[in-house]
């Protein structure tokens, strides 16, 4: 088992369109735990997530991160995956006719594991998360609502069996049992997988279900606080403007810039997948 | 066009009727001056570097006499065309082989040569009074130089299990072939026909027209799939008309060619007839792929619906020009039409233009097209899940086909098409 796995991120700075968001986040996760991020809209929660994973309009000016030693920034979001990480997205892109099936096939086939036995597997993990067999027939996230997205993110996760896996805003959009059900399923997976998590979130509900060993609190792209379960109620208490202020922090935000969300070719037209119609 | 003359047309052989055809219409292609990229119906594409002096008919000591059936029985096509029941193999539009389930003969069903199956009135004047509605110097050609032409005609009421293939092969540097079809399928029929064009890598022309009438309350489908080598020009004319309640799904796959362009019109002519168009095209090197549609309403409650998906890579182009036209007539009328684009490379191109003419007041319309890149965000998200970028892309391409693949109507040739958009594809090189 993956028992000894750590993940390393040491002073990690990047920029978005030219603007530092992260600025200096030191973390460390070993396999099997489960840390909370949490922070306020705008502190640079999300660009942390797409940083490890390499999204290409993130910009990392320096620091590290690491899997087992392994070196993950500067190289392509498929190496990265290939190396452990998993991101489980905010927002998971619709892609038509493209089957989970297909996806964690592809993937699989890259990495060189057998792929013999993946429609059953993926049934019998689908069941456990209750993912209905219509949403294994259609293009991944394909006219899904926010709860469908999030289990068949968290079946992707499942499917894939990394060694540590970013939950950014995994509870965004879900409804109450499709939270406990998700929770659960990540939570199991720590403990028979050793896979360590590193969940994201605005709110407090989601630490009730995942029960986060670690909570860091970030504010204006670094970390200023690390604790265990104590500090949620903290944060409960006093808000994060509260909190800031007991620690001394001024900036509890990194003002981005307006557009950063696509990186479209400005060369060519719209999405193909677009509606033309608008509907 | 020295070599496309009167004599020349007259040296096809056949029935009288047929040379008498051919004879006036190649008066009028003597009459006529070659389309320019000026005419609408003509815009983007790479008509002007077609030099016709350059080819001529392929010869009848070369097509054979007609009714000369040596071919042997179709080859690997006729394997991938699957379960059928009956074919044609045509080589440069002479039939050369025919063949029929006895059972479909016994209930009056005729595939056969239109040159050589001693044709009635009612089939005489079936040919032509599809395309005569669309003007066209190349089907005026066809017209003039067709040796004769594959003939599915079905009875009243007869229903058609498996399909009718028909298999196009054309090759000769310098050459021109014309293959011509014609497709009748009677009142309560129904019937599949998979027609299938191929070449090697000849300087060839093929001037293809295809007719299609569907009776009352028929259902017809219908799938081309062209296939040429890259040097290949394919023009062709595929043209419907359908009556009252009928129902025709017509299918395109363009894959080959140099210039390959399609024109593909539906005519509802009467209350409830409904149309379904759909076609996938994959250009890559310097192909232009090119298609014009009309979805033709002249009856009331007639539906059309119309999912055109291409993809162009390397330096290749494509032009998707579509048009609706609700007449008069056509209240309550409903029709719809879609297409998109993806170009793959910086130095492709795809153009799309969709247009309209509405004259009734009480109708369902709409039209879209896109043209774009690869989605960067999906390409993100799948490479997030260690799927690697060109392995993602691949997904992706696969994937926007995947609703036009799903909706072809003859499902056994399907895997062998995708894997040939998966070859074009892997092979672009530039990636």
């Amino acid at each position: 088992m993956v028992a000894t796995s750590e993940l390393v991120i040491r002073d990690l700075h990047a920029t978005v369109a030219g603007l530092e968001i992260l600025r200096g986040v030191d973390l460390t996760v070993h396999a099997g735990e489960v840390h909370a991020i949490m922070g306020p809209n705008g502190c640079g929660k999300s660009t942390l997530s797409h940083t490890l994973m390499g999204r290409p309009d993130y910009t990392v000016t320096s620091g590290s991160a690491t899997i087992d030693g392994v070196e993950l920034l500067g190289t392509a979001t498929y190496s990265r995956a290939q190396a452990g990480l998993f991101l489980a997205m905010q927002y998971p892109v619709e892609i038509p006719g493209v089957r989970v099936e297909d996806l964690v096939g592809a993937s699989l086939a890259a990495r060189g594991v057998g792929v013999e036995g993946l429609a059953q597997r993926l049934n019998d993990e689908a069941n456990r998360l209750l993912v209905r067999d219509e949403f294994l027939e259609r293009g991944v996230n394909d006219e899904f609502s926010g709860g469908e997205k999030k289990r068949v993110e968290t079946l992707q996760l499942a499917m894939l069996r990394p060694k540590f896996a970013v939950l950014d805003e995994i509870d965004s959009g879900l409804d109450v049992d499709a939270l406990r059900d998700v929770a659960r399923r990540v939570v199991a997976m720590t403990q028979e997988d050793g896979l360590g998590v590193l969940a994201i979130t605005h709110y407090a509900r989601l630490l009730t279900e995942l029960k986060p060993d670690f909570i860091h609190v970030m504010m204006a792209g670094r970390i200023v606080a690390s604790g265990g379960p104590e500090i949620a109620d903290q944060l409960e208490e006093v808000g994060y403007e509260g909190l800031a202020r007991q620690l001394g922090v001024n900036e509890l935000t990194v003002q981005k810039p307006l557009a950063t969300g696509k990186f479209e070719d400005p060369t060519v037209g719209s999405n193909p997948f677009a509606d033309p119609l608008g509907l | 066009m020295q070599h496309f003359n009167v004599d020349a047309a007259r040296s096809l052989g056949g029935p009288q009727w047929l040379v008498d055809r051919r004879v006036a219409a190649a008066e009028v292609v003597g009459a006529s001056t070659m389309p320019t990229a000026a005419e609408e119906i003509w815009r983007y594409s790479r008509i002007g570097e077609l030099d016709l002096g350059r080819y001529r008919p392929v010869p009848v000591e070369e097509l054979n006499a007609p009714g000369d059936e040596r071919a042997p029985g179709g080859g690997p096509w006729a394997l991938e065309a699957g379960k059928h029941s009956g074919m044609l193999v045509v080589r440069d539009g002479r039939v050369v082989r025919h063949e029929l389930s006895p059972e479909l003969e016994a209930k009056g069903v005729r595939v056969c040569d239109i040159a050589t199956c001693g044709v009635d009135e009612d089939v005489q004047g079936a040919l032509g009074s599809v395309v005569r509605d669309s003007p066209d110097f190349f089907t005026d050609l066809n017209d003039a130089f067709a040796p004769g032409g594959a003939l599915i005609w079905i009875p009243d009421g007869v229903v058609v299990e498996d399909p009718i293939v028909v298999l196009h092969w054309c090759e000769g540097d310098g050459e021109a072939s014309f293959p011509r079809t014609l497709v009748r399928a009677g009142r309560n029929s129904d019937v599949t026909v998979l027609e299938r064009f191929g070449s090697p890598s000849s300087d060839h022309v093929v001037d293809a027209v295809t007719e299609i009438i569907v009776g009352d309350n028929a259902h017809v489908r219908y799938l081309s799939v062209q296939e040429h080598g890259s040097r290949t020009w394919h023009i062709g004319m595929q043209r419907a008309h359908l009556g009252r309640d009928a129902h025709l799904k017509t299918a395109a796959v363009a894959l080959g060619g140099d210039y390959a362009r399609l024109r593909a019109e539906s005519r509802l002519d009467e209350q409830g007839a409904e149309s379904e168009m759909v076609a996938v095209y994959f250009g890559d090197h310097k192909q232009m792929l090119d298609f014009r549609t009309l979805q033709d309403h002249v009856a009331p409650r007639t539906r059309s619906d119309l999912l055109f998906k291409g993809a162009v890579e390397n330096e290749a182009a494509s032009v998707y020009s579509g048009m609706i036209r609700l007449r008069e007539a056509a209240q309550k009328a409903e029709a719809y039409q879609t297409n998109r684009n993806l170009v793959l490379d910086h130095g492709a191109s795809a153009e799309s233009i969709p247009n309209l003419e509405i004259f009734a007041n009480d109708v369902k319309c709409s039209h879209g097209s896109t043209v774009g890149p690869i989605d960067d965000e999906q390409r993100y998200y799948l490479e997030s899940r260690g799927v690697p970028p060109h392995d993602a892309e691949r997904l992706i391409v696969l994937g926007f086909f995947d609703d036009v693949f799903s909706r072809l109507p003859h499902g056994g040739l399907v895997d062998r098409l995708r894997s040939t958009v998966i070859d074009k594809f892997d092979h672009g090189a530039s990636r």
